[in-house]
């Protein structure tokens, strides 16, 4: 179970990383005759021994049916153009594994290329949240007084709040449209600053007991200083901890910036995220004939299944808080 | 006891006047007001018409105070979006909001907790590893995507109805037979907000049952001779559902937070629809009415979890006491 977790976050971290190798289009293209194209078969015999392709043509453009040209053949080209295998978009048979959207653009490669922004949003969130968890409840923990009270009642006052709905204000109150660089630093700030006081209660929890243990106590009584002493002796004691809490986090950020952009409040429509491109689905009359519009809620769902897969398994025992 | 309610009762209040203060303020303090709404080529006239009935023309802090001080009567301003006193509006949709919330609650904890005790007494057979596997795939299905992908189902086969709370037409029905089809309705939003929770309890009580039939009373039960379907369904249920009524709190927030995205893709008219909407349209009044109501239902379902928990476990039950 846990190798199959981790099987499936490798190869999805490897197609993030690896997608302008392996996405058959630019995220960007449109192909104007081809909005809301089925998906591209490959064939292989019927004319032709390689793999190839037909090139498709509008039949009706009201109902969206297309049809093969199935006199021409359209071979796949390999490793041509810095890309790993691609149609021909000149004959008018790109390659669309999963369709094109309402603008004509390569679904599976905006896929491939959304999944770097959505990653690496969710990775960076949880790297600040559980980093800056770790620290305020450490120092909370260690220094105690009023210090620790006022953090404590912040970071559970936070907690009690939906997260969705406090992202989903900070969010708004920001002009509506803007660049996918802005957004991202925006949403990796709200992300972080909601996510680390669930990390910092535990934390604080985990410092109150260990800081009076024998270890601690001797390295106080060697001269270390509290930073040291917090962040070399104290925080490695909530290292699990920290883990499984991160395995937590990661998925909620994923959701949340598809979320925020399935509303409309997160990336623009021009940066191919999981969220932005999830909106193709909010079509009703449209997805019950197009199935593939769901493909990044596919992605969501492999990427949160990963991960509680590695964690299930894990058999490691939830953090023990009273000795 | 007593204490424990105005403890509970002094905390809400704080919530909810800090939620709605808060989104008051933040939503005057964003970039652009209600006039943006106002159509296209809008008189000077007109602008400062608006801006004075929404108290635009005010500082951000004398109009905080006159808001408060008329909230405290019950008057919480007028909805620019719709033309009228928020008071209703926000009443109806948080009542839409709750019903699906409530109807979410009660499948999931009945599915929940009864498929867990099942799974959890049982070491093997195919069924309680089908139920066990379910759980994990349908725990990875959060509520946006669970919702999607029951639209496509709905889209495609036409069992349930895709969206909305009321049939077209049945503006004229009869109230029973309104009430059939908002519940028609509301099957598909309560599914995608109850599984993945119903998954997690599933979970949870398989773990606390297959702890709990190994402890030594249960053990002495069976060698009294007791059948086997009482020692599961009536002595040690009562021990496992502990850990449950724990996190209920936990599942309320999730509850609500789920309930936002449900809302929106199956067009329920709930308190996340009519707030997304107040924030877009910078409707001041509106957005910090609905912020008040969903702290509203935060209090409301921290101090269920927390009675939910004294009844089961009476150690809590006499720390509430004392």
């Amino acid at each position: 179970m846990r190798t199959a977790g981790a099987v499936l976050l490798g190869m999805i971290l490897f197609a993030a990383c690896a997608a302008p190798w392996l996405a058959p289009n630019p995220p960007n293209a449109r192909f104007s005759n081809l909005l809301y194209a089925p998906p591209t078969w490959v064939h292989v015999g019927d004319g032709m021994a390689a793999p190839h392709v037909h090139p498709l043509r509008i039949v009706s453009r009201l109902e969206r049916r297309f049809e093969e040209d199935r006199t021409t053949h359209v071979p796949l080209r390999w490793f041509s153009g810095g890309v790993l295998v691609s149609g021909d978009s000149e004959k008018g048979a790109p390659l669309l594994l999963l369709g094109a959207d309402a603008f004509g653009r390569d679904r599976f490669s905006r896929l491939l290329h959304g999944s770097r922004a959505t990653l690496a949003l969710a990775l960076l969130a949880t790297l600040f949240a559980t980093v800056l968890g770790a620290l305020v409840g450490g120092v909370a923990g260690y220094a105690g007084g009023r210090l620790d009270t006022l953090l404590s009642r912040f970071s559970e006052f936070v907690v009690v709040l939906p997260a969705i709905y406090v992202t989903l204000a900070l969010r708004a109150v920001m002009p509506l449209v803007l660049p996918g660089s802005t957004v991202f630093a925006l949403l990796l700030a709200i992300f972080a600053l909601l996510g680390w006081p669930m990390v910092a209660r535990g934390v604080r929890a985990i410092v109150l007991v260990e800081r009076d243990r024998e270890y601690a106590v001797a390295a106080r009584a060697a001269g270390a200083s509290p930073t040291r002493l917090i962040t070399r002796h104290l925080l490695p004691a909530a290292r699990g901890y920290l883990g499984t809490q991160a395995t937590l986090l990661l998925p909620a950020f994923i959701l949340a910036e598809s979320t925020m952009s399935y509303v409309g409040l997160g990336f623009p429509d021009t940066t191919p995220t999981w969220g932005t491109m999830l909106q193709d689905a909010s079509n009703v009359a449209m997805l019950g004939d197009a199935p593939w519009a769901l493909a990044p809620a596919a992605a969501i769902f492999m990427v949160v299944l990963g991960v509680n897969l590695l964690v299930q398994s894990t058999g490691r025992a939830p953090v023990q808080l009273e000795p | 006891m007593a204490r424990f309610l105005i403890r509970r009762l002094a905390f809400a209040l704080v919530l909810l006047v800090c939620t709605s203060s808060a989104s008051l303020l933040l939503t005057r303090l964003a970039p652009g007001d209600v006039t943006s709404q106002l159509g296209a080529f809008p008189s000077p006239a007109e602008i400062e018409a608006a801006r004075a009935r929404f108290g635009l023309d005010r500082s951000p802090i004398l109009q905080w105070g006159s808001w408060l001080s008329r909230a405290v009567r019950l008057d919480f301003g007028d909805s620019f979006l719709y033309n009228r006193p928020v008071g209703p509006l926000v009443v109806r949709a948080a009542g839409n909001t709750a019903v699906l919330a409530a109807s979410a609650l009660i499948v999931s904890t009945l599915l929940g907790i009864g498929l867990g005790i099942f799974t959890g007494s049982r070491r093997a057979g195919w069924l309680s590893a089908l139920v066990r596997g379910s759980s994990v795939m349908l725990i990875s299905v959060p509520p946006l995507l669970m919702s999607l992908m029951l639209v496509f189902v709905a889209a495609r086969t036409r069992w349930l109805p895709t969206g909305g709370m009321l049939s077209a037409g049945t503006v004229d029905a009869s109230w029973a037979a309104s009430i059939l089809d908002i519940g028609w309705h509301l099957v598909l939003p309560t599914l995608a907000l109850a599984l993945p929770i119903a998954a997690a309890f599933e979970r949870l009580q398989s773990q606390s049952m297959s702890e709990a039939v190994r402890q030594p009373f249960l053990v002495a039960a069976i060698a009294r001779g007791v059948p086997r379907r009482d020692l599961v369904w009536r002595h040690a249920w009562r021990v496992s559902i502990r850990p449950i009524c724990g996190v209920y709190g936990l599942v309320i927030g999730s509850l609500l937070s789920g309930s936002f995205i449900v809302e929106f893709v199956t067009a329920w008219p709930g308190i996340g629809r009519l707030m997304y909407e107040g924030l877009r349209a910078r409707d001041i009044y509106l957005v910090s009415a609905c912020a008040a109501a969903g702290a509203g239902f935060l209090a409301l379902g921290t101090l269920l979890s927390d009675l939910l928990l004294a009844v089961a476990d009476p150690s809590v039950r006499e720390d509430l006491e004392a």
